[in-house]
């Protein structure tokens, strides 16, 4: 099939996920949030703090309908773009989209209006419920979408049946505790509480530059000084555990990562910066910490972490046996029922993916030369500066993060937050969770390629038989309902934040809460 | 735990599931599309539009998620068709998406500015996201009577060979038509229920009954058209209703007027087509004499029997190809795994009935008519 299908296809998913994860994780953060400040309002029963919910509550609405809204073209996606995935993997796959809808989804949805229109119509606590079970909605979600995406990292507990000509469970429980979908979710969930701490602290703290709305902002940089510390400190932590789940289960994409050419002697050392080069294969000025690298992917100090060049001599070891098991298979295609191809099928199954690599570039891979072979194996290498980068940049700003909320809390605590070159940070501060989160995602996805399930299905192979024509006329169509939509929720956004969070004026500003001394530099 | 149930049954369970979903989506995302679809005829000013809003306001999103879990179950238990029709169907599904996301932004979205043009640009896209999802289903189910151009090969890997312009036959439009009319009716015997007395359900009482008969009239052209209109297909190489699902090893072949076999093999079977008659009468009954309940729950059966009907028609094809004999879907070649099917069943055994619980408990919160003055004072309100 052409390539550049499937490419056209890369790039319309990537557009249309990259965009949706502009709005989870403010969901899933802010969802939490909101759980936080309306139980302080329901202990105090002080109406300010009712007022601090419902106005991130407004906020939250806002974004809540685009990420709805760009969640249903991810669903719709995998068939339409993705038909041969689907078909290959929908046996294991598809399991944890149902049940993210069952299970998940459906609670969230139906919560998230009573949670709009339910306050005259519920008790305070009643009220409050609705509100938690529409956070637990949306942390479920993202828990059984990652355990379907941690499945495309990690395939764990499947096995290709012949007679279906696709992978099938047979260990569903490994699929649910996949130690990549766990860390992933772990590090994804916090990823969003940071994004929804630092939207929070850095509206309050315009807020507080403008002396508009103390009382609210003051409140709300609290929570969200507490709330973000947490989170940016588990983000960073539980992203070490997404580094060590990877060792075992993604070496290549970690050496990529890490620009390790080839295997360095135990333990290794991790690369701070440096200038990867892909013909050279090696890494130009680099400045290494010794040690570090081993410690977190190994936590030993004894074993090593393999580098690019071991890895692809192993993939081309496993194309060879792919080719053994590809041989057998079209011997099973023909008669299902011969019992020496079985025999030779199952013992080199798992390798099937490798051989499916050079399928990209012959319809036959049988006959497939040596040079094809290395060639191929080659391939299984991402692109290595993009993830050097990538990860470097997200990393830098996890850290960033850290310093952010201990300032934040620092001053909350002593009730110096009013301090302006900290709001001009925190302000500032606004979009750069975003670029983190989508650097995340860059890491991971693209640092899967060339597979879209690690060593079973080529990316490639899984795009539907599709025309130009339409790819480009939905990635067209896609763009231009996603920017409009874009452009109208950052214009209401804007608005609702201008305006303040006394709408209806039914709460009038309380005296006491003003700042007792006038704002100093 | 998936030995519980033999692989035939799990299929039999998984098809007749599909079935409630759908019907399950028609019954409360339906009447959702319908006020979308209705909205610029029944309701003409800005107060007269928000109270039709605000009927659907405080559900919508809920009642959406039957289609999303739709989607995802037929993903988890038909994965094959999910791939076809979805990859199949491509851009009729991208004009499916594109209404869609209008939808959740145009009932947040409309109120958050006062300004005239604003509001009826929002209204515009509520009614797209009403009505070009309610027509584009009924085509794409109205295709898949008339048999869809798929291929599969040794790999199982899907070929589509035919067009957008090529789903828009006759049939295929009259049973978008149908659709269209059967969301609508739904959603004015909603409106019906759930409005103060007022103009808007007034015309919303007059545009259900319009439907109502359109429902009977369609539903019978349809019935005539799929008898004796040269569709069908006969199974000629029945798979093994335990085997492997993998399609290329039965028969399918076109057969006119074989859609009927079952309602003649089985006669009970045609409580489903008698439901979607009876339930449109019904309707039409209960909208002209102002029995709310009555208009409603005939508009109920008339969805859930039309629906039944197609189905039951089919029975076991799921999906027909119309170019090549062995690459028909149907209930015993296109499942998941039987491991899969039964956890999926065991998780839709503890999960749906706590679903059905809360949902029907934020209805009854919700509960109440929709009043000129509610509108004017609750700040809560769309």
């Amino acid at each position: 099939m052409d390539p550049s299908i499937a490419d056209l296809s890369r790039v319309q998913f990537a557009l249309t996920a990259l965009y949706h994860f502009l709005f989870v994780p403010l969901t899933l953060g802010l969802s939490f949030m909101l759980v936080l400040m309306e139980s302080i309002y329901v202990m105090t029963g002080r109406e300010v703090w009712r007022t601090v919910t419902r106005f991130w509550a407004k906020l939250f609405g806002i974004n809540f309908v685009l990420g709805v809204a760009t969640g249903l073209t991810m669903e719709f996606e995998f068939g339409t773009n993705w038909s041969y995935f689907s078909t290959y993997a929908g046996d294991i796959f598809g399991a944890p989209l149902a049940i993210e809808g069952l299970m998940a989804f459906f609670l969230e949805a139906t919560m998230v209006g009573l949670m709009f229109f339910g306050w005259n119509r519920l008790s305070k606590v009643g009220h409050l419920a609705v509100t938690f079970l529409t956070a637990l909605g949306t942390n479920l979600s993202a828990l059984w979408i990652l355990i379907a995406n941690g499945w495309m990292q990690n395939p764990v507990g499947a096995v290709f049946n012949p007679a279906t000509m696709r992978m099938e469970v047979h260990d569903f429980g490994a699929v649910l505790f996949n130690p990549v979908a766990q860390a992933k979710f772990v590090h994804t969930v916090s990823a969003g509480y940071v994004i929804a701490s630092v939207f929070v602290l850095g509206v309050s703290a315009f807020y507080m530059l403008r002396g508009r709305f103390m009382p609210i902002a003051r409140r709300s940089m609290a929570v969200a000084a507490a709330f973000g510390l947490l989170s940016s400190l588990s983000v960073v932590v539980l992203g070490d555990e997404s580094g060590y789940t990877l060792t075992d289960n993604q070496k290549m994409k970690l050496a990529a990562i890490e620009a390790a050419w080839t295997t360095a002697p135990a333990p290794a050392g991790i690369t701070v910066i440096g200038f990867p080069d892909v013909a050279d294969r090696t890494t130009h000025f680099r400045i290494e910490v010794p040690w570090v690298l081993g410690l977190i992917a190994t936590r030993s100090i004894d074993k090593t972490v393999t580098g690019i060049s071991e890895l692809v001599a192993t993939a081309e070891t496993r194309i060879e046996s792919g080719l053994i098991a590809y041989r057998a298979l079209e011997i099973l295609k023909k008669t299902p029922d011969d019992v020496a191809a079985h025999a030779t099928f199952a013992e080199h199954a798992h390798d099937l993916g490798y051989a499916l690599l050079l399928k990209r570039t012959m319809a036959d891979p049988t006959i497939a030369t040596p040079a094809q072979i290395r060639a191929a194996a080659w391939s299984t290498v991402p692109d290595v500066p993009v993830l050097f980068w990538a990860f470097r940049l997200m990393a830098a700003l996890g850290f960033c993060f850290i310093a952010l909320f201990a300032t934040a809390f620092v001053l909350v605590t002593l009730r110096r937050e009013n301090t302006r070159w900290f709001l001009r940070c925190a302000l500032c501060a606004l979009p750069l969770p975003w670029v983190a989160a989508e650097l995340g995602w860059l890491v991971a996805e693209y640092g899967r390629q060339p597979w879209a399930i690690d060593g079973v299905l080529p990316t490639g192979l899984g795009a539907s038989t599709l025309s130009h024509a339409q790819i480009v006329t939905t990635i067209i169509g896609f763009t231009a309902i996603y920017g409009t939509m874009a452009v109208i929720e950052v214009g209401l956004m804007i608005r609702s934040i201008k305006h303040g969070p006394y709408e209806h004026l039914d709460i009038a500003p309380e005296p006491g809460d003003l700042p007792a001394t006038p704002v100093t530099a | 735990m998936h030995m519980l149930f033999e692989y035939t049954t799990l299929r039999l369970i998984w098809w007749s599931l599909l079935g409630v979903l759908l019907i399950g989506f028609a019954l409360t995302d339906g009447w959702d599309l319908g006020i979308g679809a209705l909205l610029p005829f029944v309701a003409r000013n800005d107060v007269e539009r928000r109270m039709a809003i605000n009927v659907a306001a405080p559900t919508w999103e809920g009642n959406q998620v039957w289609f999303i879990l739709g989607g995802g179950a037929i993903f988890a238990a038909w994965p094959l068709v999910y791939a076809a029709s979805f990859s199949g169907f491509y851009l009729a599904m991208f004009l499916v998406l594109a209404a869609l996301i209008l939808r959740p932004v145009g009932f947040k979205y409309r109120s958050k500015r006062p300004e005239a043009r604003w509001r009826s640009a929002w209204d515009l896209g509520l009614f797209v996201g009403g009505f070009v999802p309610s027509l584009v289903f009924g085509v794409a189910v109205g295709n898949v009577l008339r048999g869809v151009p798929i291929r599969l090969d040794g790999d199982l890997r899907l070929f589509y060979e035919g067009s957008l312009w090529g789903l828009f036959t006759p049939l295929p439009l009259l049973c978008g038509l149908l659709s269209v009319s059967m969301m609508v009716l739904h959603g004015a015997s909603y409106l019906g229920i759930r409005l103060a007395a007022s103009a808007v359900r007034e015309r919303a009482r007059l545009a259900g009954s319009v439907a109502a008969l359109a429902v009977i009239v369609l539903f019978a052209a349809g019935g005539v058209l799929v008898a004796w209109g040269g569709f069908g297909y006969a199974v000629t190489t029945m798979p093994p209703a335990d085997g492997p699902s993998n399609p290329l090893w039965a028969t399918t072949v076109p057969q006119s007027g074989a859609w009927l076999d079952n309602f003649v093999a089985h006669p009970w079977m045609m409580i489903a087509p008698a439901l979607g008659f009876l339930g449109a009468a019904l309707a039409f009954v209960g909208l002209r004499t102002r029995h709310e309940l009555a208009s409603l729950g005939g508009s109920s059966m008339a969805s859930a029997g039309i629906i039944a009907t197609v189905g039951l028609s089919m029975f076991p094809v799921i999906l027909p190809s119309s170019v090549d004999p062995h690459s028909s879907l149907l209930v015993w070649n296109a499942s998941s795994s039987q491991h899969t099917l039964g956890i999926m069943l065991v998780c839709t055994v503890i999960f749906l009935p706590v679903v059905l619980a809360y949902t029907a408990w934020v209805y009854r919160v919700m509960w109440g008519r929709v009043t000129t003055a509610e509108i004017s004072t609750n700040p809560d309100l769309y």
